[in-house]
Protein backbone atom coordinates (compact mmCIF):
# COMPACT_ATOMS: atom_id res chain seq x y z
CA UNK A 1 0.00 0.00 0.00
CA UNK A 2 1.21 3.52 -0.83
CA UNK A 3 2.48 5.60 2.08
CA UNK A 4 2.00 9.34 1.68
CA UNK A 5 3.66 12.25 3.47
CA UNK A 6 2.23 15.74 3.44
CA UNK A 7 4.88 18.31 4.34
CA UNK A 8 3.64 21.55 5.87
CA UNK A 9 5.08 24.48 7.76
CA UNK A 10 1.65 25.80 8.74
CA UNK A 11 -1.46 23.64 8.58
CA UNK A 12 -4.17 25.43 6.62
CA UNK A 13 -7.55 24.38 5.26
CA UNK A 14 -5.82 22.74 2.29
CA UNK A 15 -3.45 20.52 4.28
CA UNK A 16 -6.27 19.36 6.57
CA UNK A 17 -8.50 18.59 3.58
CA UNK A 18 -5.71 16.60 1.89
CA UNK A 19 -4.94 14.67 5.06
CA UNK A 20 -8.60 13.81 5.70
CA UNK A 21 -9.15 12.77 2.09
CA UNK A 22 -6.12 10.48 2.13
CA UNK A 23 -7.28 8.95 5.40
CA UNK A 24 -10.74 8.37 3.94
CA UNK A 25 -9.12 6.64 0.97
CA UNK A 26 -7.43 4.25 3.42
CA UNK A 27 -3.94 5.56 2.56
CA UNK A 28 -1.33 5.52 5.28
CA UNK A 29 -0.63 9.24 5.62
CA UNK A 30 1.46 11.43 7.84
CA UNK A 31 1.57 15.21 8.23
CA UNK A 32 5.18 16.26 8.77
CA UNK A 33 6.37 19.73 9.78
CA UNK A 34 9.04 20.72 7.24
CA UNK A 35 10.66 22.93 9.90
CA UNK A 36 11.66 19.77 11.82
CA UNK A 37 13.38 17.98 8.90
CA UNK A 38 17.14 18.09 8.49
CA UNK A 39 19.16 16.41 5.78
CA UNK A 40 22.90 15.95 5.29
CA UNK A 41 24.93 15.02 2.22
CA UNK A 42 25.29 11.60 3.84
CA UNK A 43 21.60 11.09 4.63
CA UNK A 44 19.81 8.17 3.10
CA UNK A 45 16.19 7.89 2.13
CA UNK A 46 15.45 5.32 4.81
CA UNK A 47 16.72 7.70 7.54
CA UNK A 48 13.77 10.02 7.04
CA UNK A 49 10.90 7.55 6.79
CA UNK A 50 8.76 9.73 4.58
CA UNK A 51 7.00 6.92 2.73
CA UNK A 52 6.62 6.47 -1.02
CA UNK A 53 5.55 9.91 -2.18
CA UNK A 54 5.56 13.43 -0.75
CA UNK A 55 3.14 16.29 -1.24
CA UNK A 56 5.14 19.49 -0.65
CA UNK A 57 2.75 22.02 0.93
CA UNK A 58 5.05 24.54 2.65
CA UNK A 59 3.59 28.04 2.63
CA UNK A 60 7.13 29.46 2.54
CA UNK A 61 8.25 29.21 -1.09
CA UNK A 62 11.98 28.93 -0.45
CA UNK A 63 11.65 26.52 2.46
CA UNK A 64 9.48 24.26 0.31
CA UNK A 65 11.73 24.62 -2.72
CA UNK A 66 15.04 23.78 -1.06
CA UNK A 67 13.55 21.07 1.11
CA UNK A 68 12.25 19.54 -2.12
CA UNK A 69 15.78 19.68 -3.57
CA UNK A 70 17.05 17.73 -0.54
CA UNK A 71 14.23 15.18 -0.70
CA UNK A 72 14.75 14.62 -4.43
CA UNK A 73 18.47 14.19 -3.71
CA UNK A 74 17.49 11.32 -1.39
CA UNK A 75 15.34 9.78 -4.11
CA UNK A 76 11.85 10.74 -2.96
CA UNK A 77 9.24 11.58 -5.58
CA UNK A 78 7.99 15.03 -4.55
CA UNK A 79 4.93 16.85 -5.88
CA UNK A 80 5.76 19.30 -7.26
CA UNK A 81 9.26 18.64 -8.50
CA UNK A 82 12.02 21.15 -7.69
CA UNK A 83 12.18 22.38 -11.27
CA UNK A 84 8.43 23.10 -11.30
CA UNK A 85 8.67 24.98 -8.00
CA UNK A 86 11.64 27.01 -9.18
CA UNK A 87 9.88 28.07 -12.38
CA UNK A 88 6.48 28.80 -10.82
CA UNK A 89 7.99 30.66 -7.86
CA UNK A 90 9.64 33.16 -10.18
CA UNK A 91 7.45 35.25 -12.48
CA UNK A 92 10.32 36.00 -14.86
CA UNK A 93 11.13 32.31 -15.38
CA UNK A 94 7.41 31.53 -15.72
CA UNK A 95 6.94 34.18 -18.41
CA UNK A 96 9.93 32.87 -20.36
CA UNK A 97 8.70 29.27 -20.19
CA UNK A 98 5.16 30.25 -21.22
CA UNK A 99 6.46 32.29 -24.17
CA UNK A 100 8.82 29.54 -25.24
CA UNK A 101 5.92 27.08 -25.29
CA UNK A 102 3.68 29.56 -27.14
CA UNK A 103 1.16 29.75 -24.30
CA UNK A 104 -0.69 33.07 -24.73
CA UNK A 105 0.43 35.40 -21.94
CA UNK A 106 0.62 39.17 -21.38
CA UNK A 107 3.49 41.00 -23.08
CA UNK A 108 6.16 41.31 -20.41
CA UNK A 109 9.45 43.20 -20.40
CA UNK A 110 12.45 42.69 -18.17
CA UNK A 111 14.94 45.36 -17.17
CA UNK A 112 17.95 45.21 -14.91
CA UNK A 113 18.43 48.76 -13.68
CA UNK A 114 16.19 51.64 -12.65
CA UNK A 115 17.17 53.68 -15.72
CA UNK A 116 16.50 50.85 -18.10
CA UNK A 117 13.17 50.06 -16.38
CA UNK A 118 12.03 53.68 -16.73
CA UNK A 119 13.08 53.76 -20.37
CA UNK A 120 11.18 50.53 -21.05
CA UNK A 121 8.04 51.85 -19.37
CA UNK A 122 8.23 55.21 -21.21
CA UNK A 123 8.59 53.47 -24.57
CA UNK A 124 5.62 51.17 -23.92
CA UNK A 125 3.35 53.89 -22.57
CA UNK A 126 0.94 53.82 -19.67
CA UNK A 127 -0.61 51.97 -17.93
CA UNK A 128 1.79 49.13 -17.16
CA UNK A 129 2.02 46.78 -14.18
CA UNK A 130 5.22 46.37 -12.17
CA UNK A 131 5.49 43.07 -10.32
CA UNK A 132 8.18 41.59 -8.09
CA UNK A 133 9.65 38.50 -9.76
CA UNK A 134 9.26 36.61 -6.48
CA UNK A 135 6.27 37.16 -4.25
CA UNK A 136 2.67 36.25 -3.88
CA UNK A 137 -0.76 37.20 -2.61
CA UNK A 138 -0.44 40.31 -4.79
CA UNK A 139 2.27 41.87 -2.62
CA UNK A 140 4.32 44.55 -4.32
CA UNK A 141 2.21 44.52 -7.50
CA UNK A 142 1.75 48.12 -8.63
CA UNK A 143 -0.27 49.62 -11.47
CA UNK A 144 1.85 52.32 -13.11
CA UNK A 145 -0.67 54.77 -14.51
CA UNK A 146 1.67 57.69 -15.21
CA UNK A 147 5.35 58.63 -15.20
CA UNK A 148 5.26 60.22 -11.76
CA UNK A 149 3.95 57.05 -10.09
CA UNK A 150 6.38 54.90 -12.08
CA UNK A 151 9.28 57.04 -10.90
CA UNK A 152 8.22 56.80 -7.27
CA UNK A 153 7.73 53.04 -7.35
CA UNK A 154 11.09 52.48 -9.04
CA UNK A 155 12.77 54.71 -6.46
CA UNK A 156 11.19 52.60 -3.70
CA UNK A 157 12.48 49.45 -5.35
CA UNK A 158 15.99 50.91 -5.59
CA UNK A 159 16.00 51.58 -1.85
CA UNK A 160 14.92 48.06 -1.00
CA UNK A 161 17.62 45.63 0.16
CA UNK A 162 16.39 42.58 -1.72
CA UNK A 163 18.54 41.71 -4.76
CA UNK A 164 15.31 40.84 -6.57
CA UNK A 165 14.17 44.45 -6.25
CA UNK A 166 16.63 45.56 -8.93
CA UNK A 167 15.16 43.15 -11.46
CA UNK A 168 12.20 44.84 -13.10
CA UNK A 169 9.27 42.84 -14.44
CA UNK A 170 6.96 45.14 -16.36
CA UNK A 171 3.77 43.74 -17.80
CA UNK A 172 1.12 45.22 -20.06
CA UNK A 173 -2.12 45.96 -18.21
CA UNK A 174 -4.75 43.69 -19.69
CA UNK A 175 -8.10 45.25 -20.51
CA UNK A 176 -10.22 42.73 -18.63
CA UNK A 177 -13.37 42.43 -16.54
CA UNK A 178 -12.75 42.96 -12.76
CA UNK A 179 -11.89 39.32 -12.32
CA UNK A 180 -9.44 36.64 -13.30
CA UNK A 181 -9.72 32.88 -13.56
CA UNK A 182 -7.90 30.22 -11.58
CA UNK A 183 -7.94 26.71 -12.97
CA UNK A 184 -6.62 23.90 -10.79
CA UNK A 185 -4.77 21.37 -12.90
CA UNK A 186 -3.83 17.98 -11.51
CA UNK A 187 -1.69 15.91 -13.89
CA UNK A 188 -3.51 16.14 -17.22
CA UNK A 189 -6.87 17.01 -15.71
CA UNK A 190 -8.45 20.46 -15.26
CA UNK A 191 -10.24 19.74 -11.97
CA UNK A 192 -12.09 23.00 -11.42
CA UNK A 193 -12.02 26.66 -12.37
CA UNK A 194 -13.17 29.74 -10.51
CA UNK A 195 -13.51 33.42 -11.21
CA UNK A 196 -11.80 35.59 -8.64
CA UNK A 197 -13.43 39.00 -8.34
CA UNK A 198 -11.54 41.96 -6.87
CA UNK A 199 -12.72 43.22 -3.50
CA UNK A 200 -14.13 46.75 -3.26
CA UNK A 201 -11.46 49.45 -3.74
CA UNK A 202 -8.93 46.78 -4.79
CA UNK A 203 -7.81 46.06 -8.35
CA UNK A 204 -5.98 42.81 -7.57
CA UNK A 205 -8.11 39.67 -7.53
CA UNK A 206 -6.19 37.58 -4.97
CA UNK A 207 -8.45 35.82 -2.45
CA UNK A 208 -5.78 36.81 0.12
CA UNK A 209 -6.75 40.45 -0.73
CA UNK A 210 -10.44 39.80 -0.09
CA UNK A 211 -11.23 38.67 -3.65
CA UNK A 212 -14.43 36.64 -4.00
CA UNK A 213 -14.69 33.28 -5.74
CA UNK A 214 -17.39 32.18 -8.18
CA UNK A 215 -17.56 28.96 -10.15
CA UNK A 216 -16.37 29.24 -13.78
CA UNK A 217 -17.35 26.87 -16.55
CA UNK A 218 -14.44 24.84 -17.88
CA UNK A 219 -14.73 25.54 -21.60
CA UNK A 220 -12.57 23.69 -24.11
CA UNK A 221 -10.46 26.85 -24.61
CA UNK A 222 -9.92 27.23 -20.86
CA UNK A 223 -9.13 23.55 -20.34
CA UNK A 224 -6.68 23.33 -23.25
CA UNK A 225 -4.88 26.50 -22.21
CA UNK A 226 -4.66 25.49 -18.54
CA UNK A 227 -3.22 22.10 -19.39
CA UNK A 228 -0.74 23.59 -21.87
CA UNK A 229 0.42 26.08 -19.25
CA UNK A 230 0.74 23.35 -16.62
CA UNK A 231 2.78 21.19 -18.98
CA UNK A 232 4.97 24.14 -19.95
CA UNK A 233 6.15 24.56 -16.34
CA UNK A 234 6.73 20.84 -15.92
CA UNK A 235 3.35 19.46 -14.79
CA UNK A 236 2.17 18.16 -11.43
CA UNK A 237 -0.41 19.97 -9.30
CA UNK A 238 -0.70 23.65 -10.19
CA UNK A 239 -3.08 26.58 -10.22
CA UNK A 240 -3.12 28.34 -13.58
CA UNK A 241 -4.20 31.99 -13.37
CA UNK A 242 -5.64 33.56 -16.49
CA UNK A 243 -7.17 36.87 -17.54
CA UNK A 244 -9.83 37.48 -20.16
CA UNK A 245 -8.29 39.89 -22.63
CA UNK A 246 -11.09 41.64 -24.50
CA UNK A 247 -9.27 41.20 -27.82
CA UNK A 248 -7.10 38.08 -27.54
CA UNK A 249 -9.25 35.94 -25.24
CA UNK A 250 -7.62 34.03 -22.38
CA UNK A 251 -4.02 34.79 -21.43
CA UNK A 252 -2.05 33.05 -18.69
CA UNK A 253 -0.26 35.37 -16.28
CA UNK A 254 0.81 33.04 -13.51
CA UNK A 255 1.16 29.37 -12.59
CA UNK A 256 1.09 28.54 -8.88
CA UNK A 257 3.17 25.75 -7.46
CA UNK A 258 1.65 25.11 -4.03
CA UNK A 259 -1.86 25.88 -5.04
CA UNK A 260 -4.28 27.19 -2.43
CA UNK A 261 -7.83 26.01 -3.04
CA UNK A 262 -9.85 27.15 -0.04
CA UNK A 263 -11.66 29.74 -2.17
CA UNK A 264 -12.30 27.22 -4.96
CA UNK A 265 -13.57 24.56 -2.53
CA UNK A 266 -16.25 26.90 -1.21
CA UNK A 267 -17.89 27.23 -4.65
CA UNK A 268 -16.89 24.09 -6.56
CA UNK A 269 -18.42 20.65 -6.23
CA UNK A 270 -15.28 19.06 -7.68
CA UNK A 271 -13.34 16.84 -5.32
CA UNK A 272 -10.15 18.92 -5.43
CA UNK A 273 -8.24 17.18 -2.60
CA UNK A 274 -9.42 13.79 -3.91
CA UNK A 275 -7.93 14.48 -7.34
CA UNK A 276 -4.65 15.56 -5.72
CA UNK A 277 -4.43 12.45 -3.55
CA UNK A 278 -5.23 10.14 -6.49
CA UNK A 279 -2.51 11.86 -8.50
CA UNK A 280 0.02 11.44 -5.67
CA UNK A 281 -0.81 7.73 -5.50
CA UNK A 282 -0.35 7.40 -9.26
CA UNK A 283 3.08 9.09 -9.03
CA UNK A 284 4.10 6.71 -6.23
CA UNK A 285 3.14 3.71 -8.34
CA UNK A 286 5.19 4.81 -11.38
CA UNK B 1 -16.85 21.39 24.98
CA UNK B 2 -14.08 22.98 22.95
CA UNK B 3 -10.64 22.63 24.49
CA UNK B 4 -9.14 25.88 25.75
CA UNK B 5 -5.59 26.99 26.21
CA UNK B 6 -4.12 30.04 27.83
CA UNK B 7 -2.66 32.75 25.60
CA UNK B 8 1.10 33.10 26.19
CA UNK B 9 0.91 36.84 25.49
CA UNK B 10 -2.05 38.07 27.54
CA UNK B 11 -3.40 35.10 29.49
CA UNK B 12 -6.83 35.08 27.83
CA UNK B 13 -8.53 31.79 26.95
CA UNK B 14 -8.10 30.63 23.35
CA UNK B 15 -10.76 28.12 22.26
CA UNK B 16 -9.46 25.48 19.90
CA UNK B 17 -11.68 24.07 17.15
CA UNK B 18 -12.47 20.42 17.92
CA UNK B 19 -10.87 19.26 14.67
CA UNK B 20 -7.71 21.32 15.16
CA UNK B 21 -4.42 19.56 14.48
CA UNK B 22 -0.76 20.07 15.33
CA UNK B 23 0.73 22.72 13.04
CA UNK B 24 -2.48 24.75 12.80
CA UNK B 25 -2.40 28.45 13.67
CA UNK B 26 -4.78 29.84 16.30
CA UNK B 27 -5.33 33.48 17.14
CA UNK B 28 -6.01 34.92 20.58
CA UNK B 29 -9.40 36.69 20.53
CA UNK B 30 -8.18 39.30 23.02
CA UNK B 31 -4.67 40.34 21.95
CA UNK B 32 -4.62 39.02 18.36
CA UNK B 33 -1.43 37.02 18.92
CA UNK B 34 -0.91 34.09 16.54
CA UNK B 35 0.22 30.74 17.88
CA UNK B 36 1.01 27.37 16.34
CA UNK B 37 -0.38 24.26 18.03
CA UNK B 38 2.84 22.50 19.02
CA UNK B 39 1.31 19.37 20.58
CA UNK B 40 -2.11 17.98 21.30
CA UNK B 41 -2.19 15.23 23.84
CA UNK B 42 -3.44 15.39 27.39
CA UNK B 43 -2.27 18.96 27.38
CA UNK B 44 -2.32 21.32 24.42
CA UNK B 45 0.89 23.28 23.94
CA UNK B 46 1.31 26.40 21.84
CA UNK B 47 4.35 28.16 20.44
CA UNK B 48 4.53 31.59 18.82
CA UNK B 49 3.64 31.34 15.13
CA UNK B 50 6.19 32.31 12.50
CA UNK B 51 5.84 35.82 11.15
CA UNK B 52 4.45 35.92 7.62
CA UNK B 53 7.44 35.86 5.26
CA UNK B 54 7.96 37.69 1.99
CA UNK B 55 7.93 34.35 0.20
CA UNK B 56 4.70 33.06 1.76
CA UNK B 57 1.74 32.03 -0.30
CA UNK B 58 1.24 31.67 -4.02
Amino acid sequence: MVELTIIYDKVRFEEKALYEKAQNRGIKTQLVDGKTISVTTESEKKDLGLGDVILQRSVSHYRGLYLTACLEFLGYPVINRFQVGETCGNKLLTSLVLAKNKVPSPKTQFAFSAESAMETIRKSGFPQVLKPIVGSWGRGVFPLRDEEVAGMVIEMREEDDSPFSRIYYVQEMIDRPPRDIRCIVVGDQAVTAIYRYSAENEWRTNVARGGKAELAKITKELKDLAIRAAQAVGGGIVGVDMMEDKVRGLVVHEVNNTVEFHGAATVSKADIPGAMIDYAVSVAKK
Amino acid sequence: MKPKVECQECGADISLPEDSVVGEIVTCPDCGGDFEIASKGEKVELKPAETVGEDWGQ
